[in-house]
């Protein structure tokens, strides 16, 4: 799952902007397939966003949020820091992602 | 310890040992974050109430809640938060005609500046809310996404 999290994240002044995308499918459990049975609800339910170590973000999704997830926050930091992202779906698949800020 | 609930916990330790080895195990503390109760939720104020102990919220002027008028796609809706309110704590987004209206809650800790964006799947044309809590207070902006194709179907 290395390559799930795709991430940047760039410094304006002192304030940082990290975007994330995360390939996952996000079904609602509502639709179906094209045998009529329902799809089981398969989403990231937890997204947690450390910055040099320091949790500075943490998510809770539902089924709502779309499939292959965007997300973008913005922290006072500078250029230079870690950012790391770690996303857990409801099957406890973990998925995750880091970047320096630019 | 009975014998009963003693080979329970047998079985039960054995079976999470199972599924560490399967990888399936859990961080026990991101696993216990996600609020059940408020996620399903099918009323927009329960979500609210369960997520922060209260639905009494005041509008507030500042919170700039960005959503498309209408929304083409359903499946695809971006919508952004932001708000200059001082001690920001959460910010989430709830929409109102969803099965389960509550999409999203970021926590946000020491540093974050007052800016939440994502994507979401919207059912139908539906009031969008965004509430900020900060001070300790709940404040909402409100917006209707029009919805021409849902993205909720098959």
């Amino acid at each position: 799952m290395a390559n799930s999290v795709r991430m940047r994240a760039k410094a304006t002044g002192n304030v940082v902007e990290v975007k994330a995308l995360v390939q996952h499918p996000m079904d609602t459990g509502q639709a179906k397939d094209k045998n009529g049975n329902l799809i089981p609800e398969y989403f990231i339910q937890t997204v947690e966003a450390k910055v040099n170590g320091t949790t500075m973000l943490n998510a809770q999704w539902s089924v709502a949020v779309s499939k292959n997830p965007y997300l973008a926050f913005q922290y006072t930091g500078q250029k230079g820091d870690k950012v790391e992202l770690t996303c857990v779906d409801n099957k406890g698949e973990t998925f995750t992602g880091k970047t320096s800020v630019r | 310890m009975n014998r009963r609930s003693f080979l329970h916990n047998v079985f039960r330790t054995g079976t999470l040992a199972s599924l560490a080895v399967a990888g399936l195990a859990l961080p026990k503390q991101l696993l216990a974050a996600w609020n059940q109760k408020a996620f399903k939720s099918k009323q927009y104020t329960d979500a609210i109430s369960e997520l922060y102990g209260s639905s009494s919220m005041e509008e507030s002027d500042n919170i700039i809640l960005k959503a498309p008028d209408i929304a083409e796609n359903g499946a695809v809706v971006p919508v952004t938060v932001e708000s200059e309110l001082p001690n920001i704590e959460s910010i989430s987004i709830l929409v109102e005609a969803n099965p389960s209206p509550l999409a999203a809650e970021f926590n946000f800790g020491a540093g974050m500046r007052g800016y939440a964006s994502t994507r979401l799947k919207m059912g139908k044309t539906s009031n969008v809310h965004a509430v900020v809590k900060a001070d300790g207070k709940l404040y909402q902006a409100t917006k209707e996404v029009k919805v021409t194709i849902g993205g909720c179907g098959g």
